[in-house]
């Protein structure tokens, strides 16, 4: 079914996450992000693992519900593992054929990529899925207010991304009432060929496009009526203020990225003694 | 024809933390040739109910019997239910999509696999029936008013020539005299076809002039099944429950209470009429 969809999905719960200012779930996403490509050996992706598997818990979010973002891009995983496996050049080759080669280095950047992508997404819908979209636009919008001295029209950037997002839900509804209706006139979605079900899908564009317009056109007259002009000398409701846990949770990224730096840069020569002895 | 709900439950998003019952052991029976309303508040489960009457959702629980056949079997052809069985939707006239009208309510008999004329011939008589002038049939139906688009979309399930047509809130939105021309002519349409007509609403007073049966739903389950008299005497639980009685109800119940004999099984202007002239003659 379409309302399946976890596209950015916020999934309620009463947790530290939950209730962390998103300014602060927004860089740590960006941190995650940075740090998952600062290691090299299994140490960091161990650290990293660890730091994952703690945030998951204390999302209070069913595990499930972020690999059901993966699903998504299985198809880019696989294709990224394939070229790292036998595109990678090295010393230690452990099979050849014809033209394929493939390499110790090879599979190791191979399960480190995937990794690596698995992380990201997991990492990131951890971050969809704790902050409600407004939360993160407002987040967004705050973070990125310095960016308004030099002309960047970051409120109305924000204002985009909220209606957008907002919309997601609404339109996916439309789509499967519209797709609903046309069944029950008999449409067929589902067999066919290629030409044929684009053309099925001709009952179901028309009507959804006409309807986003005249949602967008409602919203508009709407926004007009209740007298918004843009951002300037728009004041919030509940401004965004950082508590102290929020500065805590700053303070634990940057112990955690400074490790990961630290062992990148460190680790290595550490790692090389220990051997060396 | 008959179609038979046995013990139907439905759950929506599953195993999620948004998952919930929208139906809970629904069995009912709905019989060849009934004008039947069912009622209910909004998120009762009226249209969830409907949606499961032409295999569009699939049951959690329960099975579903269309002339004594369980259309949940594996090589049951849906896709011929649906023709059977036409389900407008609530707001139906934004599914509209060909460039002219005619061509939008012929698009339901070439899904059926007619010929071009038989599907042209069924829709002329589809939109004729729905009182549309023809000077419109050629216009493009996104240039029509609201209540005219509602009788193409109406006409675009008709013209598939149903033996059962379930209407969902065929009223929502239109004014008075929309109203009354649309339920007039689901009612002619009963009477001439002899179609079975399932009408979904939440207004008393829409339902009670018409039909034969009425089923209220309130939390997934039905709460009553029987004609409009039988179901009003329970005014004060339909009440309870965020339904209203049609006003007629209310006057003859207060008129009993003053001390004149009236008959409370009444549903129509018409009939509480007759009845308190009865009792002056």
């Amino acid at each position: 079914m379409l309302r399946d969809i976890t596209l950015g999905q916020y999934y309620p719960a009463d947790s530290v996450l939950h209730k962390l200012d998103p300014r602060v779930k927004l860089m740590g996403a960006l941190v995650y992000i940075v740090s998952l490509f600062t290691f090299r050996d299994a140490v960091g992706f161990a650290a990293a693992t660890v730091f994952l598997i703690c945030i998951i818990r204390i999302s209070k979010v069913p595990f499930s519900y972020m690999v059901k973002g993966l699903k998504a891009i299985v198809v880019l995983m696989i294709i990224t593992a394939l070229f790292n496996l036998f595109l990678t050049p090295g010393k230690q080759v452990l099979v050849t054929y014809g033209i394929l080669t493939i390499t110790m280095e090879g599979v190791k950047n191979a399960v480190f990529m995937l990794v690596r992508l698995i992380y990201l997404i997991v990492g990131t819908s951890i971050m969809t899925l704790t902050t409600t979209p407004n939360q993160l636009t407002d987040g967004l919008e705050k973070a990125l207010m310095p960016l308004s001295k030099i002309r960047v029209p970051v409120h109305s950037i924000a204002m985009i991304m909220s209606i957008a997002l907002r919309f997601i839900p609404i339109l996916i509804e439309e789509t499967d009432i519209i797709m609903k209706a046309q069944m029950a006139r008999g449409a067929d979605f589902e067999s066919g060929n290629l030409i044929r079900r684009v053309k099925a899908m001709v009952p179901l564009l028309v009507p959804l496009f006409v309807s986003a317009f005249r949602r967008a056109d409602d919203l508009a007259m709407a926004m007009e009526a209740r007298c918004y002009v843009g951002g300037r000398g728009r004041t919030k409701m509940k401004p965004l203020r950082y508590q102290k846990e929020d500065y805590q949770a700053y303070l634990i990224l940057a112990g955690y990225l400074g490790v990961m730096i630290a062992w990148r840069v460190f680790g290595a020569r550490i790692w090389g003694l220990k051997l060396g002895a | 024809m008959s179609i038979i709900l046995d013990k139907v439950s439905y759950v929506y998003s599953e195993g999620t933390a948004y998952e919930s019952w929208a139906l809970k052991n629904v069995s009912l029976k709905i019989e060849d040739g009934q004008f039947i309303g069912i009622i209910g508040h909004t998120g009762s489960g009226k249209s969830t109910l409907i949606q499961h009457l032409n295999g569009l959702l699939k049951a959690s629980s329960g099975g579903i019997y269309f002339n004594g056949r369980d259309i949940y079997e594996e090589d049951y052809d849906l896709r011929e239910l649906r023709t059977k069985v036409g389900l407008v939707f609530q707001y139906p006239e934004h599914q509209l999509f060909e460039t002219t009208i005619f061509d939008d309510v012929c698009f339901g008999p070439m899904n059926q696999g007619l010929s071009k004329n038989e599907a042209g011939l069924r829709a002329f008589e589809a939109l004729r029936s729905v009182g549309l002038p023809e000077s419109l049939y050629y216009q493009s139906p996104f240039d029509l008013s609201g209540g005219q688009k509602r009788r193409v979309a109406i006409a675009g399930v008709l013209a598939m020539k149903p033996e059962v047509l379930i209407l969902d809130e065929p009223t929502a939105g239109l004014d008075p005299k929309g109203r009354d021309e649309i339920l007039d002519l689901v009612s002619n349409m009963h009477r001439e076809r002899e179609m079975a007509v399932l009408l979904v609403s939440h207004s008393m007073e829409d339902v009670a002039n018409y039909v034969q049966r009425i089923i209220v739903m309130n939390d997934g389950s039905v709460m009553y099944d029987g004609t409009p008299g039988e179901v009003f005497l329970h005014y004060k639980e339909l009440e309870a429950v965020g339904l209203a009685a049609p006003q007629v109800t209310y006057l003859m119940h207060e008129l009993k209470e003053q001390g004149l004999p009236v008959d409370c099984g009444v549903t129509t202007v018409e009939e509480a009429r007759n009845s308190i002239l009865k009792i002056f003659r």
